[in-house]
């Protein structure tokens, strides 16, 4: 199991470094300069000049990746063109916005999914499964962007139930922090929501079908001890594996939602930081991205072992 | 064999069992109303080749079977009671309790994420309202009496650690957890080897004898059958077409089908022939089903007019063997 985990470490500094390259050289294909974005109307070719060289854009490409890599590898990731703050205090002072971000939006999926997923499967050819499969289907048909705006404009300016954006630190008050999250998460949860049903219903049903399922019928149980003894731990496996996907995918941030509730989550960040071109920042922020999205991956694969004894890590 | 117990009462009455499917071709007729007894202790193999409705037959016994789109008629009188018109919760008390089953593949049958244990303890647990630690011990019984290994210690190992014919031992153990009067074998042995196969047909024999309860054998291995059965009720395209005591069965055939089919066993001893007898052509779709004898497509004899319109019904030609042809052929007849 150690080795096991070890192994996947490196395997996730190996993939990290990839990404860095591939981000590194994209950044510097795409047109548009730092600096000149950075000074703005108050450009001056002098001030500019001695910029562009402290920040060293200019040496050769190779140099600056591997001066900006060695850096990188004792936990500095440079320093934003933009507001001269180090990045990994950029970076982790979005993180908990969007970690409340995305554990709100995987919250609300769960909550719809599971259940509706399940029952839908278990009465297969239903009205109600008829009913969910509609619904799924809307919910991830209808664009965030417009459902967003369609929330803040009922809840928030003609209801005024909720805040219409922004963010509140747990710290600052537990309650406008859950109020702020609402709409948010609501957006984001009802659409991976809907793709989770979809998922729970077919891994059900395809428990639901097995041998072993009429086995535990042929045995006298109730069916709905066969539903939770059954089927269900044997369709979590395949369940996990696309919640893993999900989770992975809101850590990242939700861009477009983000933009919509003035979220300060890592999604604005990066998308700040590409209309600023400000390589660090952005080179940061996809690198954490990649880096959640990694470790999620192991998480799920640990799990796997928890939840399957077939799977054994050595 | 335990043959003097045929005689016996009946613990199972199957009358006029009918089970049809839909699909979107029309109704396929799987089973076609067969009516047989079952004694105690006794052991019924069921014989066919694929598709002859034998399993669909009898996971129809105790409802086991998706309605819809199944649908089953008839009569299943089993503990005095009609199984076909009883509640969900009526046919829960029987299964697995005093009607048990055990199915073809041990690699599917059991659930990978459960401990056999925990598999076997259920049904305990459930029917027979045993605390854990008792049907724990008893769990321990039943892998010994089924020929596991050191089986305290296998009690917490999951299905993958055991291997095809153990857990198909597994399987057995399970079916016998409460103590059934009925235990049916649904091709029990095909996904096994020979070898293992053998053991199986030994080990469910010697428990037949050991706990006395009626066994009924689906199988499509003529020579499995020989070994372990009393009676033999072929089947063919959902009916019995000849039913018997398994030496009369086998000495007197009296159904073209079961002539042909005897006559592709592979007789030991004897020189290899060139090639196997096989009977040719296929079982009919249960979705058109002709109307005389279903067999007619396939059969050496069908010079009578009435095989094409009338379906030969079940008659006695000998104490306690039946068979559906309108012809009267022995072994030695052309």
């Amino acid at each position: 199991m150690t080795g096991f985990v070890v192994r996947r470490l490196i395997q996730v500094l190996l993939a990290l470094l990839g990404v860095s390259i591939i981000v590194f050289a994209l950044i510097h294909l795409v047109p548009g300069d730092p600096v000149r974005v950075a000074l703005g109307t108050r450009f001056d070719q002098e001030i500019y000049d001695r910029l562009v060289q402290r920040a060293g854009l200019d040496k050769p490409l190779l140099e600056q990746y591997f001066s900006w890599l060695s850096n990188a590898l004792t936990g500095d990731l440079g320093v934003s063109f933009r507001s001269g703050r180090p990045v990994t205090a950029v970076v982790l002072e979005r993180l908990p916005a969007t970690i409340t971000l995305a554990f709100g939006a995987l919250f609300v999926a769960l909550v719809i999914s599971i259940p509706v997923g399940i029952v839908s499967a278990v009465r297969s050819g239903s009205k109600l499964d008829y009913v969910a499969t509609a619904a799924s289907q809307v919910g991830v048909s209808v664009p965030d962007f417009w459902a967003g705006i369609m929330y803040i404009l009922l809840f928030a300016l003609t209801l005024s139930w909720l805040p219409p954006s922004g963010y509140v630190s747990f710290a600052e008050s537990p309650w406008e922090w859950v109020r702020h999250l609402v709409l948010p998460a609501v957006t984001v949860g009802l659409i991976s929501g809907s793709i989770l049903t979809r998922f729970v219903r077919s891994a059900v049903l395809e428990a639901l079908n097995q041998d072993y399922v009429r086995t535990a019928r042929a045995k006298g149980l109730p069916e709905s001890r066969i539903i939770r003894k059954h089927v269900l731990p044997n369709a979590w496996i395949p369940i996990v594996t696309v919640i893993g996907l999900q989770l992975g995918f809101l850590l990242g941030g939700v861009v477009v939602v983000e933009v919509i509730f003035a979220w300060p989550g890592l999604g604005r960040l990066a998308l700040i930081a590409v209309q600023d071109r400000d390589f660090t920042v952005l080179q940061g922020a996809v690198l954490y991205i990649a880096f959640m999205f990694l470790m999620i991956n192991l998480v799920v694969d640990l799990l796997y072992a928890y939840l399957d004894p077939r799977v054994k890590y050595e | 064999m335990t043959g003097a117990a045929t005689s016996g009462e009946a613990v199972l009455s199957v009358r006029d069992l009918t089970v049809r499917f839909g699909t979107k071709r029309g109704p396929a007729r799987v089973v076609n109303g067969i009516s047989y007894d079952l004694a105690a202790g006794e052991t019924l193999a069921i014989v066919g080749e694929s598709g002859s409705g034998k399993s669909v037959s009898v996971l129809s016994l105790m409802k086991l079977i998706p309605e819809p789109p199944g649908k089953i008629d008839g009569e299943v009188i089993f503990r005095g009671r009609d199984l076909v018109a009883a509640s969900e919760a009526d046919l829960q008390a029987v299964r697995g309790n005093h009607m048990a089953m055990i199915f073809q593949d041990p690699m599917t049958s059991l659930n990978p994420v459960m401990t056999i244990g925990h598999q076997l303890t259920e049904p305990m647990e459930h029917h027979l309202d045993l605390s854990t630690t008792d049907a724990r011990t008893r769990a321990v019984d039943l892998l010994e009496l089924v020929g596991i290994p050191s089986a305290a210690r296998r009690l917490d190992d999951y299905p993958h650690q055991f291997s095809g014919g153990m857990r198909q031992r597994v399987v057995i153990a399970m079916g016998l957890a409460c103590d059934p009067e009925v235990l049916i074998a649904d091709e029990a042995t095909t996904a096994l080897d020979v070898t293992t196969q053998a053991q199986i047909v030994e080990l469910v024999q010697r428990l037949q004898e050991q706990l006395g309860m009626a066994v009924i054998w689906i199988t499509h291995d003529l020579g499995v059958v020989a070994g372990i059965a009393d009676r033999v009720l072929v089947m063919y395209a959902g009916r019995i077409v000849e039913e018997g005591l398994v030496d009369d069965l086998y000495a007197d055939p009296r159904h073209p089908y079961t002539l042909g089919l005897l006559a592709s066993l592979p007789k030991p001893g004897a020189d290899r022939p060139e090639t196997l007898f096989s009977i040719p052509g296929l079982p009919p779709d249960p979705i058109v089903l002709p109307p005389g004898c279903a067999f007619w497509d396939r059969c050496t004899y069908r010079l009578d007019a009435a095989c094409r319109s009338d379906v030969p019904e079940l008659r006695t030609v000998a104490p306690g063997h039946k068979v559906a042809t309108h012809y009267d052929i022995t072994a030695e007849s052309p």
